[in-house]
């Protein structure tokens, strides 16, 4: 049959958001079609009940293939396999890490294209067409496929979750072939939570701190702003990989989604694993001493100066005004 | 211990990026840099050489493009590689992420390298994925976005960031890893590597050179297909405030956010 394939992320027992996105925009899609989406679900120890319910989002059956998770190669195996003896024309994946190795090491396996950062998706003349921002957003290709499967790599959070009104999937087990380089990486620690466990997702207000910053010590800057504001702090991910702020602050394509009332993005370039996780706040001010610096290009309120001199006035500022 | 770098000409920060609307791909005129993102991959390169647990025989800096791509490998040379080798050839021309994964990865085979190292995203029209299918086309395993190498005799102790947190990953040589930007602080190069850079051993490849099938690379032999380029929506520019009197800046920022009543 043709029809679409999507990978579903699982751990620790649930189901990854941006994967049931992408379902169930392959469920959209196929319908449009005329045809059925199918999902792949890649594991260990995957339970029926987290397999059945990926019907909900409009999967019609989903592939259980018991190998290694956590890795990008196996899932690659066991894609190609189901593409090679099923025949899809599609393969879709949600935004995130494995997607987008998924997504290029299968289009490489079976001969297909491959798009990314993909925001949109089309049905034109029976045929998918990818809507892909690029050059820092400047300009949005539309991309379409010839001649070999096609691969949709989402954009974080490009693809909502939906309810399709169906009921469970049909759960088939699949062996999997894993190929001889699949089996030569290994995930010794996962999911290793560094720093403190702060809550950032349930603020109004979030200062957003990055490398701007200059150092570890100065997020006291963006601490002491967000406190005198009643709000959080949040991260970039190069600081916190940097280990300057904790991993369960960090916004953006490995971290968390967010969309307060403000957020106030201080010594951040505004990068688009970045943007795609706090896009959607009401209201988005920048400080930053770039003045090219990409974030003032989706800020409401830019402020070009150095936040070393700003934010300790800013703060007595707010402080004064909501004693006052 | 042999290491191949991939890397690649980018347009220059300042040079303003646009799509060729005849051929539906960047235009790439006006490129003249070193990706960012690849002076990563060479010091990690470099510092795998220095740490002593490994011996490197030699680094390899590989790129493929346009005559003026040698400059990249220029840079890449003078930051601390061996030698380098420049794919180029007509053939290759609009080739997607598919074919050019396909066509370095032919480069590859014939060094024959230990570790293929990579930036984890180039600045421009192309992507975090490359890595990913070149591996592939290699037969090697892979991982992108790595922020910590440890090397032993044959194999890679990597740490990356996630969709979770923090994973631990050992991987046996020869292996393919993108390197994030958090790795390491790339050094700056001497005036002595800038001007010998030029004289290092340079060899370029045509297609044919590296057994490539040109059935599968350039315009042709790519899979996905430009259909339109079109201007982003409309989006009202924000305010842009200078900070010329810092006070002045405080209170303009205050009355903002008062407007907004965002500081009920």
């Amino acid at each position: 049959m043709s029809g679409i394939l999507t990978y579903v992320l699982e751990y620790e027992g649930e189901a990854n958001k941006n994967s049931l996105g992408a379902v169930s925009q392959a469920a959209k899609l196929a319908s449009e079609l005329g045809t059925e989406a199918h999902a792949v679900v890649v594991g260990e120890s995957v339970s029926d009940d987290v397999c059945r319910n990926i019907g909900k989002y409009g999967a019609s059956k989903v592939y259980r293939a018991n190998a290694p998770d956590g890795l990008a190669q196996p899932v690659v195996d066991v894609m190609a396999q189901l593409i090679e003896q099923n025949g899809y024309d599609y393969a879709l994946f949600g935004g995130g890490l494995l997607g987008f190795e998924i997504g290029a090491g299968v289009a490489a396996r079976v001969g297909g294209g491959v798009t990314m950062e993909v925001t949109e998706v089309k049905v034109q003349d029976g045929k998918l067409v990818a809507v892909r921002p690029i050059l820092q957003d400047s300009a949005i290709v539309d991309v379409a496929y010839e001649g070999g499967v096609g691969v949709i790599i989402g954009r974080l959070n490009a693809f909502e979750i939906e309810e399709s009104g169906s009921g469970d999937a049909e759960v088939e087990d699949v062996d999997v072939q894993l190929s001889d380089f699949s089996t030569q990486a290994k995930v010794v620690k996962r999911g290793e939570q560094r720093g403190a466990d702060v809550n950032i997702e349930d603020a109004d207000i979030l200062v957003g701190g990055g490398r701007g910053l200059g150092k570890a010590e100065n997020f006291s800057l963006a601490e002491d702003l967000a406190e005198s504001l009643g709000g959080a702090v949040a991260a970039t991910r190069a600081v916190v990989d940097a280990g300057w702020y904790p991993y369960a602050a960090q916004i953006g394509q490995t971290g968390k989604t967010v969309a307060p009332k403000l957020y106030l993005a201080v010594g951040i370039s505004g990068a688009i694993q970045h943007k795609v996780g706090m896009q959607s706040s009401e209201n988005i001010v920048a400080i930053n001493k770039d003045q090219n610096a990409p974030i003032f290009e989706f800020s409401d309120l830019g402020v070009v100066g150095d936040l070393h001199k700003i934010l300790p006035k800013l703060t007595a500022a707010v402080k004064a005004k909501k004693g006052g | 211990l042999k290491i191949c770098v991939l890397v690649k000409e980018v347009p220059d920060a300042a040079v303003e990026k646009r799509m060729d609307s005849s051929t539906k791909r960047l235009d790439r005129s006006g490129e003249k840099n070193l990706n960012p993102f690849d002076t990563h991959a060479i010091e990690a390169a470099m510092q795998i050489k220095e740490g002593g647990a490994v011996e490197v025989d030699e680094i390899v800096a590989v790129t493929m493009g346009p005559e003026s791509a040698v400059r990249a490998l220029h840079k890449a040379v003078s930051l601390g590689a061996d030698r380098s080798v420049h794919l180029t050839d007509p053939a290759l021309e609009n080739s997607d992420v598919v074919a050019t994964g396909y066509a370095l990865a032919q480069v590859l085979k014939a060094e024959s390298p230990d570790l293929v190292l990579l930036g984890q995203q180039s600045d421009d029209g192309e992507c975090y994925t490359i890595g990913a299918v070149v591996a592939d086309n290699l037969g090697m395993p892979s991982l992108t976005q790595v922020i910590q190498i440890d090397v032993s005799d044959n194999a890679l102790t990597c740490e990356r960031q996630a969709e979770y947190g923090y994973d631990t990953v050992e991987i046996q040589m020869p292996a393919v890893i993108s390197v994030g930007d958090a790795i390491n602080e790339p050094r700056y190069p001497s005036l002595k590597a800038i001007m010998g850079a030029k004289k290092k051993q340079l060899d370029t490849k045509s297609t044919a050179d590296a057994d490539i099938d040109t059935g599968k690379v350039g315009g042709d032999g790519s899979k996905t297909q430009v259909l339109a380029i079109n201007p982003p929506p409309e989006k009202a520019a924000g305010e842009i405030i200078e900070d010329e009197d810092t006070d002045e800046t405080v209170e303009k920022i205050v009355a903002w956010l008062e407007e907004r009543k965002l500081l009920a």
